[in-house]
């Protein structure tokens, strides 16, 4: 392929092939001071959806070694977004070392708190806030379980800032690097955020997890208790690879349910998200 | 060195793969699940002492594997509980039938779709079964497509499972109707052995011929290199398991007309694993270089080179699956719908 750029996030490694090169240089700068790979686990391509379309409005087809045969092409000026949701793709299909946990996790003192819920609850937001706010950043869109040990393992991608919380961080974190503004994209205004410092240096310190939390954006401030039951089952669905992990999934996760409280939070700012955790953190870690 | 061939060559020769370095490494990986070969790679290559990287992307490969072998099985035995009430033989197919066998070729194998054959006289009996105690139900509504399928093909529309979102091919042929071959299916259900559950799979004969037919005389050869790997862990199993293999092979061939289809399959996985065929199956045609060129076709990023080619394959596939009327309409009525 014409570009290509190859990266290490955690245990894992991309090599991003692309037929333009704005997305690659993108990429180059907000994955400054990432390891380099030499062999990768993935490859991702970013490809014109026919030979014109590279050239008149460019539409980028995300192909590699795991496609999804209906995924939508996006335009150009769209294809950092492209080359992150390849990424993604290849770890929730291709991933097989340690159960995948749709979710984000900060850590402290060698504890993780991870937070997991639907698109628009806040996880990812809360934990680029977070990250700047005395917790080390481990990852916004994968926790990585380890089997064995039961350790959270660090994925620290870019964090993908959506709507509203785009401004909200570029306010309170001036000094972070942004990617550029993608408007009207499937999932509305993406950016993306280079994570903390320390979240890079620290991504093959893994941390036990301590705590788990289902936040729900919009709401009054509340905290609901958990039965064990409920988090088991919406943690299967929030994996994208327990079943295929067979017997070996079962047993991470059914440990991490009796090991790790839980709880439901509901907020409205950021403010209260961040007293809710700290309380919640001082009680249960 | 196309990166086919590089694929080829580290499934005939697991050793070979010392030689390669990190970019070596990562074009292996990316051609191989291109060819859904990666599971097969994996296993080909686990007795060897390899960098850590490496050994933990191998890893991973086998235990996908064996999760889609888990899987298969589970669904091979929906299928099973099912069609309790069918009072036919039912034959697993491909993969499936290769994993539930315990055959060479099942070792790391993609499987996707569960595939099964069952008489054409008892099909509407077994698709009733399927989508009333199964829980299957049709994939496609278009009246053209369901009518085309029920007309001139040699399975069923596709069957989706409500619940768990897998394919099922209920097969009552190997090849379409309307393909110049007439092989023998009601001979293959007659000759099929039992498995101890109540499902079959095909003689070892019948297997070989239906991997060759699927591969030369169906489809455009995409995924060629994963079924010549089948022809070649097939046939090298059999020929050492029984030394009349190769003579039963070719009578049965010929009886299902696919004698063409069957020894060309044999050549040409001889010349890319290095199967050992007698001596008289080994006469080269000229038209083998074109296929062996086909189906090596891709590059080091797993993308599939040789456009032309490609579409010469292709058009041979609609070619020999109907007569060149019948093309005409179909490409027509598909053309005016898309």
């Amino acid at each position: 392929m014409r570009h290509e750029f190859r990266i290490r996030v955690g245990p894992a490694s991309f090599r991003i092939g692309s037929e333009w090169r704005a997305p690659i240089d993108q990429m180059r700068a907000l994955y400054a001071g990432y390891p380099e790979a030499d062999f990768t686990d993935f490859t991702v391509r970013l490809e014109a959806v026919s030979f014109l379309r590279r050239f008149i409005r460019p539409s980028v087809a995300i192909n590699g070694d795991y496609m999804l045969p209906d995924a939508a092409p996006l335009p150009l000026d769209q294809g950092l977004l492209a080359a992150e949701m390849g990424m993604n793709l290849q770890m929730a299909l291709g991933w097989r070392r340690q159960l995948i946990l749709h979710a984000s996790a900060v850590e402290r003192g060698g504890k993780a708190l991870i937070m997991t819920g639907a698109s628009g609850s806040g996880k990812s937001t809360l934990s680029a806030m977070l990250g700047r706010k005395g917790w080390r950043f481990m990852g916004d869109e994968f926790a990585l379980i380890d089997p064995v040990s039961g350790d959270a393992v660090p994925y620290p991608r870019l964090i993908s800032l959506k709507n509203e919380a785009i401004a909200a961080l570029q306010t309170s974190a001036p000094d972070a690097h942004f990617g550029p503004l993608m408007q009207g994209t499937p999932k509305g205004d993406i950016c993306h955020m280079a994570p903390p410092l320390d979240a890079v240096a620290g991504m093959q310190t893994r941390a036990k997890p301590a705590l788990l939390l289902f936040p729900r954006f919009g709401y009054e401030p509340a905290i609901r208790e958990m039965g064990a039951g409920e988090v088991f089952m919406r943690l299967t669905q929030a994996s994208t690879n327990y079943v295929a992990l067979g017997e070996a999934g079962f047993e991470a996760l059914t440990r991490f349910v009796q090991q790790v409280p839980a709880r439901a939070i509901d907020y409205q700012s950021g403010e209260q998200a961040e007293a809710l955790v700290n309380q919640l953190w001082d009680e249960l870690a | 060195v196309s990166g086919g061939a590089i694929l080829a060559r580290a499934l005939r020769d697991p050793a070979s793969v010392k030689t390669l370095d990190a970019n070596g490494w990562t074009a292996l990986f990316s051609i191989a699940r291109a060819e859904q070969l990666l599971g097969t790679l994996a296993y080909k290559l686990s007795a060897l002492d390899l960098p850590e990287a490496i050994e933990a992307a191998i890893a991973d490969a086998r235990l996908n594997a064996e999760y889609q072998h888990r899987t298969a099985l589970w669904e091979a035995d929906s299928a099973r509980r099912a069609l309790l009430d069918f009072d036919g033989t039912i034959a697993l197919m491909k993969g499936t039938a290769y994993v539930a066998a315990g055959l060479k070729a099942g070792q790391g194998r993609h499987i996707g779709d569960l595939d099964i054959m069952v008489a054409e006289d008892q099909i509407s009996q077994a698709e009733q079964l399927l989508l009333t105690k199964g829980g299957w139900e049709w994939v496609k509504e278009d009246a053209y497509d369901d009518a085309y399928y029920r007309t001139h093909m040699h399975e069923l529309p596709p069957l989706i499972h409500k619940e768990r979102d897998r394919m099922i091919d209920v097969h009552h042929t190997i090849l379409p109707k309307t393909a110049r071959p007439r092989p023998d299916a009601a001979a293959m259900l007659e000759d099929a052995i039992d498995l101890d559950d109540g499902l079959s799979v095909f003689s070892p004969e019948d297997m070989v011929c239906h991997c060759a037919a699927h591969l030369i005389a169906d489809g455009d050869l995409t995924g060629g290199m994963r079924n010549l790997w089948d022809m070649h862990c097939l046939l090298s199993e059999f020929a050492e398991r029984d030394a009349q293999f190769w003579e039963q092979l070719g009578s049965r061939a010929r009886h299902h007309q696919l004698w063409s289809a069957v020894s060309r399959a044999a050549r040409l996985s001889a010349r890319l694993y290095g199967t050992q065929i007698p001596v008289s199956w080994a006469a080269p045609r000229w038209q083998d270089g074109w296929y062996i060129r086909r189906i090596l076709a891709r590059d080091g990023w797993g993308r599939g080179t040789g456009k032309i080619v490609q579409l010469l394959f292709y058009i041979r596939s609609h070619w020999m699956r109907m007569p060149p009327m019948m093309l005409a309409r179909h490409l027509w009525t598909k053309w005016r719908k898309a």
